[in-house]
């Protein structure tokens, strides 16, 4: 005992191992009252280790090469298949990997309409919240970049019409779009650079982001269903007399959200791992071919919602284009989320206490976030068009007008201490 | 700063210019990182001119060559495709090809130097995805009675006529790019290079 003790001891004289264990697990004080919705922040972060651990597997049999073999299949859709059918195991590293990204997002944007619920991107979470943003746009740079590694149908036809979305800007944009490709044609050049970018860069722009996320996190406190400051009221010690440590409490707990997600997660992989092809779209079996665009392409589920917001814009306006115009709004609509702490001004932070004007709000925002994730995986129509343009209105209205109906929101009183429901 | 301490203005100016040497160094070095990122010399030598056999297209038929990655559409129209060209121009976009791609000896009604031979890059002017033939009429189809013939982008919905131009109301601002190409023998064409 006095050995381990000594040498923890050195340890701690030379890195800071037992204070950081203290300040972000046994005495990192959360709030007793943490629902069913505070399971996604450590799910994502499982999801990450995941994509990770199964990424480092899959790289070591994986080609990123886009020149034709001996029977005439590209190298890199020939090794993916390689993975599915020679390598022991493969089959069960790809599923997760690809199952992983669906799951992903999932967690992600549960994890975010918690945020919504309860008010956590509030004073003083704001840098919480801003690094969540950036850690949401960093992940769908990397789905993305992802996508096009198995060089199916999909995966080339979709970065070719992604990537041409840049050529849309004014003056730089058709040299801008070459840069990306490395080349004139999506080509072995963009997949190698995805490659890179999808393995190396990504991931760590991700692991600092996240790391970022939680320092910060830690640094002001969790918010709770509640929306009320724990800090607010201490015992003697200077402990919150609602808060609870970490570790084991919120530790043990969780563990319980990660069985169930691993049940749900596995029931996939084992018995629908291409998720009825929306998790990997049938297309996508098909090697690529830059002669021939399948009759139907649409973008991954998770990106559907911005792709119908893209769609949406068809008029050209200032005398430019209105494809440039949907890259503005889809752009707007993934960065319109970071303004959220300066665009609430409701008294109260949870919707447990917000009115009916919010909750009336939040209601028609998710309908209009699921109609356009809907109509994104369809083949447009004049109908389809004008009910994408009205979501798509009442999506940035849900961020536009609520300065003002967040103020005039009739709301309940907070209470002192949280509450149990 | 306590007032006993005062700025040495020569250590703070040689200071100064210390760090803008130094940036401009690291902006040179990034140079070559940023120039990697464009495509190499063999991505641009890879034009080379494509040639393609047509002896053996039948009338209304299309095949399709590979140029520059891209594929590229030789349709062989018939008497009856040709008249539409003339009836659907009240419908389209740039008619007379004014805004769009194409060497001068195709900024004609057919865009072509011959008229029987369409040659064509079958890349949608939207965002890149290959329009798909539509070559019945009518009904048959799939897209309105009064369809004449053409193609359409199954990305975003694009139509085009027979002659690759765009109609009015669509994604895609201009009608489909006419490479350079020239004919070789009379049913040899060279894509990729002309006689100019």
């Amino acid at each position: 005992m006095t050995a381990k003790k000594g040498l923890l001891h050195w340890i701690d004289e030379r890195f800071p191992l037992t204070s950081t264990i203290r300040e972000h697990l046994t005495e990192y004080y959360a709030p007793k009252n943490f629902n069913f919705w505070y399971y996604f922040g450590s799910l994502a972060l499982l999801v990450l280790v995941i994509q990770i651990v199964t990424g480092i597997f899959l790289v070591m049999h994986y080609k990123p090469d886009a020149s034709l073999n001996a029977s005439g299949i590209p190298v890199a859709f020939a090794s993916v298949e390689y993975i599915m059918r020679e390598v022991s195991g493969g089959w069960f590293i790809r599923y997760m990997h690809s199952t992983g990204a669906s799951a992903f997002f999932i967690v992600v944007y549960l994890h975010m309409f918690r945020g919504l619920l309860y008010g956590s991107y509030r004073k003083p979470r704001e840098l919480v919240w801003i690094f969540g943003v950036l850690i949401f746009l960093a992940l769908m740079a990397e789905a993305f970049m992802g996508y096009l590694l198995p060089w199916g149908q999909m995966s080339y036809w979709g970065a070719q019409v992604i990537i041409n979305l840049f050529s849309a800007i004014p003056v730089i944009g058709p040299d801008l779009s070459t840069v990306i490709r490395g080349d004139f044609v999506v080509s072995d050049a963009t997949l190698n650079r995805f490659f890179s970018l999808h393995v190396i860069a990504v991931p760590l722009v991700l692991l600092l982001l996240v790391a970022a996320h939680i320092i910060a996190l830690h640094e002001v406190g969790s918010n709770n269903p509640d929306g009320i400051e724990i800090k607010k009221k201490k015992d003697a010690n200077g402990r919150p007399l609602d808060g609870i440590p970490f570790h084991p409490y919120y530790t043990v707990k969780d563990i319980v959200g990660v069985a169930g997600f691993l049940i749900v997660f596995f029931a996939v992989l084992f018995f629908m791992p291409e998720g009825g092809g929306y998790f990997l779209e049938y297309n996508n079996f098909i090697p690529a071919d830059p002669m021939v665009t399948p009759p139907h392409i649409a973008p991954v589920w998770y990106f559907t919602p911005f792709y119908s917001i893209l769609r949406a814009v068809t008029y050209p306006l200032f005398g430019i284009d209105a494809k440039f115009w949907g890259v503005v709004a889809m752009g707007a609509a993934v960065i319109i989320i970071a303004f959220l702490p300066w665009l609430d001004r409701s008294p109260v932070k949870s919707i447990r206490y917000k009115g009916p004007i919010y909750k009336t709000a939040l209601t028609i925002f998710v309908i209009s976030f699921f109609i356009l994730g809907y109509l994104g995986v369809l083949p447009p129509t004049p109908g389809r068009t004008l009910v994408s343009q009205i979501c798509s209105v009442l999506y940035f209205a849900f961020f536009l007008l609520m300065p003002w109906y967040s103020k005039i929101d009739p709301c309940k009183p907070e209470p002192e201490r949280v509450t149990w429901k | 700063m306590s007032k006993d301490q005062t700025l040495d203005d020569n250590r703070r100016q040689l200071l100064i210019a210390t760090s803008v040497v130094g940036g401009a160094g690291v902006v040179a070095a990034a140079a070559p990182f940023v120039a990697s990122l464009t495509p190499s010399d063999r991505a641009k030598a890879a034009g080379a001119p494509a040639e393609a056999d047509v002896s053996k297209l039948a009338p209304g038929e299309m095949m399709t060559v590979e140029w520059r990655g891209q594929p590229v559409w030789i349709l062989r129209r018939n008497e009856a495709m040709l008249a539409t060209l003339e009836e659907v121009e009240p419908l389209l976009a740039d008619p007379n090809s004014e805004k769009s791609i194409q060497p001068p000896y195709a900024k004609n009604r057919h865009r072509s130097i011959k008229p029987e031979y369409l040659v064509v890059v079958g890349i949608c002017t939207h965002l890149g995805c290959s329009p798909t033939p539509k070559f019945a009429k009518g009904d048959a189809s799939g897209i309105s009675k009064d369809w004449l013939g053409g193609y359409l982008c199954p990305c975003h919905g694009s139509q085009f006529d027979l002659a690759a131009r765009v109609f009015k109301s669509q994604p895609a601002p201009t009608n489909l790019t006419v490479p350079p190409h020239q004919y070789l023998t009379d049913t040899k064409i060279l894509i990729g290079e002309d006689k100019a």
